[in-house]
């Protein structure tokens, strides 16, 4: 199932996390700690996530994305989704994310916002 | 004794309707999978249905709503029905004309409040990192979801879906 830590990058005040292949259950376990960390330790203003790599999402996927969104809301920072295809599109409209979170086609659009 | 238990060998579909799915007008073709309960088998359950699913010439859109399904059903097993611990999920896989139907079982703890457990947006995850989507999802992707569950004895989830054409 290949390497599936996470890469995290930030550019300035913002913070890009370049998603797994299978954005799954068993693939995003550290995800919640590793952007703690990265929160408390970095000031963000903006979180983008990169779904170009990936092709599958099921709603932990989605629980992970609310959970990031509400966190930036609350901080007045902004979330912001790039890359996704058309199977991910529709497991973020199904999952309510869709409509809370801007989607890009490319990471220059995501990051400008 | 848990009643999953004592259907265990009877097909999806003899649970569902009873002895007359004997008499099918179709020549129904059977999977059956049982592996650890581990986070790791989420992947290697979803992609196992779908190519067994592959023979009813599904499009890539079925193909990958199917996935989701089994992934939040399975899923469900390793976080809820075992609470990550050891356990064995048995997965059966099956089609009938162009119906496939997916059953996923556990013999963890079981659901004491199913239309509860059901509900979009309930979650007994107290970090609130889960969405409390899985049922949902399962329903938005699948035609038909079926949840029967006893308290200490497990849940089986039954799913059906039109697929190729």
């Amino acid at each position: 199932m290949g390497d599936v830590s996470f890469l995290y990058e930030a550019k300035g005040q913002v913070l890009v996390i370049h998603l797994p292949k299978e954005f799954d259950h068993h693939n995003s376990r550290d995800l919640r700690y590793e952007t703690d960390l990265l929160l408390a330790e970095n000031y963000v203003r903006r979180m983008v996530f990169d779904f170009s790599k990936t092709v599958f999402m099921d709603s932990t996927g989605i629980g992970i994305l609310l959970n990031r969104y509400k966190q930036m809301q609350r901080s007045g920072g902004s979330a912001a989704i790039y890359g996704a295809n058309a199977q991910i599109r529709r497991v973020l409209a199904v999952g309510g994310v869709a409509k809370l979170m801007p989607q890009y086609a490319s990471k220059e659009a995501a990051l400008l916002g | 004794m848990c009643q999953a238990e004592i259907n265990k060998d009877k097909t999806a579909d003899m649970q569902l309707n009873g002895a007359d799915s004997r008499r099918e007008s179709c020549a129904r073709e059977t999977m059956r999978l049982q592996i650890e309960s581990r986070s790791r088998n989420e992947e290697f359950a979803r992609v196992a249905v779908a190519a067994f699913a592959s023979r009813l010439d599904p499009t890539l859109m079925e193909i990958d709503d199917l996935k989701t399904a089994v992934s939040e059903a399975v899923t469900n097993a390793v976080i809820h029905g075992y609470r990550g611990g050891d356990g064995i999920i048995y997965i059966e896989a099956s089609v009938c004309g162009r119906e496939l139907t997916v059953t996923v079982r556990d013999t963890g703890v079981g659901i004491p409040d199913i239309p509860k457990a059901m509900e979009p947006m309930f979650t007994t995850d107290p970090a609130g990192e889960r969405s409390g989507m899985g049922f949902a999802f399962m329903e938005a992707f699948m035609d038909q979801v079926e949840v029967r569950s006893e308290v200490g004895c497990g849940t089986t989830v039954i799913m059906k879906k039109q697929m190729g054409g």
